[in-house]
């Protein structure tokens, strides 16, 4: 694909929704062909033009991005059915797949806020559920890190690399949408509470126990772990896990959920038992 | 009880690292952000951050080294006290991001690795792979929700500043926030406002910066009355993957850990990178720059890449300037483990193996050095008094600026790795002064404060909002207007300035200016309205646009990343050694005037009339005086000899 001097349009299909609970449609957009595009390069144009295939003036479709080189996790959507990162989706190898259309759909594992964008403050969270920091004493001088293995580190930063995008979620197919529609007169606290309630019970995904394993692995958060422990064999835990395995293959930053999800698999039988033995 | 309250706008590394030691003094923050705060820019950063460490003190590196290497580096532009402050700092702060749990390398015996980079002759920089910036977010992020899980800390994430509010006596008391998913407008009080909003790099269309790096936050604080200072210096990196969305940075850390950089001598030659032999390539930074070799700063590295495609044609491909940046020789696993991040994100977009082929890469605007201008609390010993709430406060009373928005730290360029460590620091340092400021009790709280104020400020907002979605559809088209000022200010000021392109952007962008007062929306609707987001980004990029050229152009002289070729330096190119003298003598006379003239920073203010006005602030450099800045540039030695032999003069004066 070195057709760069062409003046060709190919075409982009996208399923629209102008807000939460309204219905969707789809929308197709023909996107003159650059070299070198993406679909984030692909949803600028389409906003530039503001144009169906058709000539139909339309508002621009809305999107999620920022950091447009796979690091921040922002950009998730299902494309040609595959749910990924939109910024690393290259035009020229989606259309050696499939010269038709790009088809863009919103991830339908979270509520959607407008077109391609959802919420996914579950994810968020559910990173307070498990406790996913360190419990450090304090911000100031009081002396030095643990030493770590080159081994441990290269575990524990494959684990870091993280990046909240929620791939593995939309393949699990344990891992339900949840949308709470707000009561009359219900106040932004109630509701968030409500919600966080819901976030809670419900199942956690691959993402949350990967990161239960990173901080249990680091020497200061050892020291904590079973608070984490507690909260992966709560309602929601590790035991909804079907392991399914399908987590691991979409992760775009091939991190080794199913190796995270086994080890501490392993470690939630030994807390349980010791739980039961403490009684 | 009513307590005091502080809002940060910006949850990158300066504002979580502010936020999180505000809670730790028991200070309530909001923080504002328009992304989810574990999406910030800062992710971004790559090669590492910055401190003297065990390692390099014993082979003679110290605090004080890394201060004069920071300096040294930025063209000596920048106030010393803040910076010496810094670089004492600096191995404190490592040490609490591990912490923090940040994963940094290890040696075999468990100890943090450490690399060299650009400006220094010591490996000083610590990582976490090629992703370090990621990997400090996301301590801070996790220390922060573990603050929000205490209640200390309510994030306000989606939602966008529109400007501070401040008092009839010009005090800061809130700001302004819109909430981009339901559109709804409202105020913040705050005690204090912290902005800590990065960089601005979307003025220049494509650059190596994420899609919030607009500007917009640090425009609307600067078109409310603080100053905005040194905008000209904007850091050109010389290595970017060019690319239809933006350009992608590759890491210096590539260069740190061996990478090398070269073109072949026969220009565009038609060979397979592989196949051209090493009496063909080209090595012009190891060649020019024997001492700092592929580490020289990021300025003169960009310049030199620059020129090798532009004035000796070397470039390596016809139709698109790019120079080889080559890793193919270093171990691969080696290179996995200590730069996997960057070498994955380089083979994803050009489905090339920079393993075993040298990577395609030219230069990219990147960090911008300037900022909202802020004070400082200076000790007689010349560091900052800390804990004083006038460090990072600007010139409106109760606003602060932190990171990449603020002005201080990096002078005409920065080093790579400083930015993580300014940025935390800067979070630290502003955190304590706040807290402080929270204690003198000579006003009243602003949650206390009659509500008339706040109302009035949220309907000015909310009547421009409203005036924006009522636009008729018959002008301009926002995303047009804003390729075109990417085009105009890439084109007049980046790598090489002249006064008449200088002048002529300034018109251009001027026009565009007024066209953007017009331009259309294609979304009237009042729900995730991301075409609203964007116009008003776009109209607030203008200001700063004007503050950049402006000071350029008003800038005669070259210093750090601001390259003027009409006022370079004097040649030192005679063979007789007397001639060589002579021209070396004329060399210092004409630095040491230049420096009367022009080492001092820009201070823009924005006037009545809403264009920038311009005046001049003295630097302090009581600590390290100014030097030629040479890295040891082949055939420079007989002037370092001359500006040596003047100093000593000077100290027996």
């Amino acid at each position: 694909m070195s057709d760069t001097t062409s003046s060709r349009a190919f075409d982009v299909v996208v399923l629209r929704q102008d807000g939460p609970g309204r219905p969707s449609y789809w929308q197709r957009f023909a996107v003159p062909y650059e070299a070198d595009m993406n679909v984030i390069s692909a949803l600028q144009k389409i906003a530039a033009m503001g144009r169906t295939a058709d000539g139909k003036a339309v508002s621009p479709v809305v999107w999620d991005c920022n950091c447009l080189e796979e690091v921040c996790g922002a950009c998730t959507m299902v494309i040609n059915g595959k749910v990924r990162q939109a910024c690393t989706a290259l035009v020229d190898r989606l259309l050696e797949d499939n010269p038709e259309a790009i088809e863009l759909r919103p991830m339908t594992k979270f509520p959607v806020v407008r077109d391609l964008m959802v919420d996914r403050s579950r994810m968020f969270a559910t990173l307070k559920k498990i406790k996913a920091w360190l419990p450090v004493d304090s911000y100031y001088d009081i002396g030095e890190a643990a030493r770590q293995s080159q081994e441990n580190q290269q575990i524990a930063y494959e684990l870091s690399k993280c990046m909240t995008c929620g791939c593995c979620l939309e393949a699990c197919p344990q891992y339900l949408k949840i949308e709470l529609v707000r009561h009359e007169g219900e106040s932004d606290e109630a509701f968030h509470a409500r919600e966080t309630e819901a976030f809670f019970r419900s199942f956690m995904g691959a993402s949350a126990i990967a990161q239960v394993d990173l901080f249990n692995t680091n020497p200061t958060g050892a020291m904590t772990s079973r608070d984490r422990l507690d909260a992966l064999v709560s309602e929601g835990g590790i035991q909804v896990c079907g392991n399914a395995q399908n987590c691991v293959q979409v992760c775009p930053k091939d991190i080794p959920l199913t190796t995270s999800i086994a080890r501490m698999g392993r470690a939630a039988t030994v807390h349980t038992l010791k739980q039961w033995f403490d009684r | 009880m009513t307590r005091p309250k502080v809002v940060v706008v910006g949850g990158g590394l300066a504002g979580l690292s502010a936020t999180m030691q505000l809670a730790q003094l028991s200070i309530d923050v909001d923080i504002v952000s328009l992304t989810p705060v574990k999406r910030s820019h800062s992710c971004c950063a790559q090669g590492g951050i910055n401190s003297v460490n065990n390692l390099t003190r014993q082979l003679g590196d110290n605090e004080w080294k890394h201060f004069d290497d920071t300096v040294y580096g930025g063209d000596f532009l920048q106030h010393q006290p803040p910076v010496n402050e810094m670089a004492q700092w600096a191995p404190k702060i490592i040490e609490l991001m591990d912490r923090l749990g940040v994963t940094f390398n290890r040696t075999p015996e468990g100890f943090r690795d450490q690399r060299r980079f650009g400006g220094t002759l010591y490996a000083r920089t610590a990582f976490a792979g090629a992703t370090t910036g990621q990997q400090l977010l996301y301590a801070l992020d996790e220390q922060v929700r573990r603050w929000e899980e205490h209640g200390h800390v309510t994030k306000h994430e989606f939602w966008e500043y529109l400007g501070p509010i401040l008092d009839d006596s010009g005090v800061c008391c809130g700001c302004v926030v819109q909430d981009l998913v339901s559109m709804e407008i409202r105020s913040l009080r705050a005690d204090a406002l912290i902005i800590a909003s990065g960089g601005c790099g979307l003025i220049y269309g494509r650059s190596t910066m994420s899609m919030a790096c607009t500007g917009s936050a640090a425009s609307r604080t600067y078109q409310a009355g603080v100053h905005y200072a040194n905008g000209e210096f904007i850091q050109v990196h010389p290595t970017a993957i060019p690319g239809a969305d933006k350009l992608r940075l590759m890491s210096e850390s590539a260069r740190g850990e061996g990478g090398r950089v070269w073109v072949s001598r026969i220009p565009q030659d038609p060979r397979h990178p592989t196949e051209i032999p090493a009496a063909d390539r080209y090595y012009f930074l190891e060649d020019r720059y024997p001492k700092y070799g592929n580490l020289v700063p990021r300025d003169i590295a960009t310049r030199e890449i620059f020129n090798v495609c532009t004035k000796e044609g070397l470039s390596v491909e016809k139709d698109r300037m790019c120079v080889y940046l080559d890793v193919s020789h270093l171990p691969s696993d080696e290179l996995d483990r200590k730069l996997g991040g960057i070498l994955e994100i380089y083979e994803k977009f050009q489905g090339v193996d920079p393993r075993k082929v040298p990577m395609k890469i030219f230069p990219a605007v990147h960090y911008s050095m300037g900022g909202l201008w802020c004070d400082y609390a200076r000790t007689a010993a010349g560091g900052l008094h800390v804990g004083s709430p006038r460090n990072h406060e600007t010139n409106v009373p109760g606003l602060y600026a932190i990171g990449e928005c603020d002005y201080h730290y990096h002078g005409a360029n920065r080093l790579g790795a400083n930015s993580l460590i300014a940025c935390i620091f800067s979070g630290l340092i502003t955190g304590t002064g706040v807290a402080n400021r929270m204690k003198s009790a000579d006003r009243p709280l602003a949650a206390e404060r009659a509500s008339t104020l706040f109302d009035q400020a949220c309907q000015g907002k909310q009547a421009d909002y409203k005036a924006l979605l009522a636009r008729d559809g018959r002008g301009g088209n926002p995303y047009d207007i804003h390729q075109e000022l990417g085009k105009v200010m890439t084109q007049a000021a980046t790598v090489v300035r002249h006064n008449p392109d200088l002048e002529k952007a300034l018109a251009k962008v001027h026009e565009l200016q007024e066209r953007a007062k017009t331009c259309s929306l294609s979304d009237m609707g009042n729900w995730t309205n991301q075409n609203v987001v964007f116009t008003r980004a776009l109209q607030d990029m203008f200001p700063i646009a004007k503050t950049i050229l402006k000071g350029a152009l008003a800038r005669d002289e070259c210093r750090g990343a601001h390259f003027k070729p009409e006022f370079t330096m004097p040649h030192v190119d005679a063979e007789a050694p007397s001639e060589r003298r002579r021209q070396a003598e004329a060399w210092c006379d004409r630095f040491e005037e230049n420096n009367r003239k022009w080492l001092k920073s820009t201070i823009a203010r924005l006037g009545p009339d809403g264009e920038p006005e311009l005046s001049y602030e003295e630097v302090d450099t009581s600590l390290i005086p100014p030097r030629p800045r040479l890295y040891g540039i082949v055939g420079g030695e007989v002037i370092e000899e001359v500006w040596k032999e003047r100093s000593r003069g000077a100290a027996h004066e």
